[in-house]
């Protein structure tokens, strides 16, 4: 058995079989939806500035897709108010969601001063929950 | 009542001109009356395949502009009776064609056939959009190779949704035509079989065409490869295939060609 193996180069249609299957999981995923990251963003922005005043071009939302798990990124600039004692910081805060099938814990990444407390608890991780059903 | 049929895929270069021509000839001689319909305008190879070349004198796109009558452009087959051809234009351009026009010429080619066959050009832009619009019945054709099946599952996912039976409410019924198969290749687990591609796309298998010398050898003659040699491997699993659309039930297998001593020996080990 062994030395035919030997002889033999191993098989490559599983390998084609797998990448379709992973492929085209994602490609039917956003196909009829293609617009899907627009929607994420309106209602996003929606949600946000129901308590701040958000620019139209302050919200940028990014999907990268991977083999195991798919990011949602969402960078909100948020304009620091005149007064000199207002706390948040200038910098834009950025939120990572991670795939259902991974742990589907939010993670507050970048944003010194941990803008998280001005930002109440909750929002990131309802925003990240929409985004990964889809 | 005629059926129209597109034959599409997504990708290029997988059969779908071959198969059209194989399916056609084997449903006309089968005592249907067909119709096949060249939708690719500019890049015309229908006639070439069918050994018509020499007899286009109007196309499609006449047709549908109303510089020439149906019966005019229509040339009939002169070794089966009862199949014709619609040519495309190779001068045209693909915008020439109108999604009214190709309504009205297909309505009126159901009239006078049991089959409209349409052959789709590659790609998903107005020519194969065209092509599988009014279709009842569409034949995906893929080959076993990762680039062919994911252009068939967008193509799948055109016909569920950009057809005009997609948009009244109705479905357009699937099925999977694998070309160029090799049953050794696959056994040995260098290609694609056919319960991946099946799992893959899920939609119901209507033959699998081996791949086969026969092929070239009829598109050189100009001949589709049913009618020129009938007993062949590919010919015999094209006319299961067209036995299938008209409702028979056969069991799907891989018809093979009769191989030498040699090829016996080294063909059963290498499954």
């Amino acid at each position: 058995m062994k030395l035919i193996n030997f002889f033999r180069r191993p098989s490559t249609a599983p390998v084609a079989r797998e990448r379709l299957q992973i492929l085209l999981a994602h490609e039917r995923a956003v196909s009829g939806k293609s617009d899907l990251i627009a929607i994420l963003r309106e209602e996003i922005m929606a949600v946000i500035a129901k308590h701040f005043p958000v620019d139209q071009e302050g919200i940028k939302v990014k999907m990268e897709r991977g083999e195991v798990v798919s990011t949602l990124e969402v960078e909100v600039e948020i304009p620091t108010p005149m007064c000199p004692s207002f706390p948040l910081p200038a910098k834009p805060v950025k939120v990572a969601a991670v795939s259902p099938d991974e742990t589907s814990q939010a993670k507050e990444l970048g944003g010194a001063g941990d803008p998280s407390e001005f930002i109440y608890d909750e929002a990131p991780t309802e925003m990240a929950k929409t985004g990964t059903e889809a | 009542m005629a059926k129209v049929l597109v034959v599409t895929s997504g990708k290029g270069g997988v059969g779908k001109t071959t198969s059209t021509a194989a399916l056609g000839a084997a449903l006309a001689t089968a005592g249907k009356n067909v119709v096949l319909i060249d939708f690719d305008v500019g890049l015309r190879n229908l006639d070439l395949v069918m050994g018509a070349e020499r007899r286009v004198v109007y196309d499609l796109i006449n047709v549908v502009q109303g510089d020439a009558k149906l019966p005019q452009a229509l040339i009939r087959d002169k070794r089966v009776p009862s199949l014709s051809l619609l040519p495309a234009s190779q001068t045209r351009d693909k915008d020439a064609l109108t999604e009214e026009g190709v309504a009205q010429v297909i309505g009126e080619l159901k009239e006078k056939f049991d089959w409209v066959i349409c052959d789709s050009p590659a790609g998903i832009e107005r020519g194969a959009t065209l092509a599988m619009r009014y279709a009842d019945i569409a034949i995906v054709v893929t080959n076993p190779e990762v680039s062919s099946v994911r252009d068939s599952d967008r193509i799948i996912g055109l016909l569920d949704s950009k057809t005009k039976r997609a948009e009244d409410g109705e479905r357009v019924e699937k099925h999977l035509l694998l070309t160029r198969f090799d049953a050794v290749r696959a056994g040995r687990g260098e290609m694609l079989n056919v319960a991946d591609v099946l799992e893959i796309l899920s939609i119901p298998l209507l033959g699998i065409i081996p791949e086969s010398s026969e092929v070239l050898r009829a598109s050189n003659l100009g001949s589709p490869v049913t009618l020129n040699n009938p007993v062949s491997a590919p010919a015999r699993a094209y006319f299961d295939a067209a036995k299938r659309l008209n409702g028979e039930a056969l069991e799907v297998i891989v018809p093979s060609d009769r191989k030498g001593l040699f090829g016996k020996l080294f063909g059963r080990r290498a499954a």
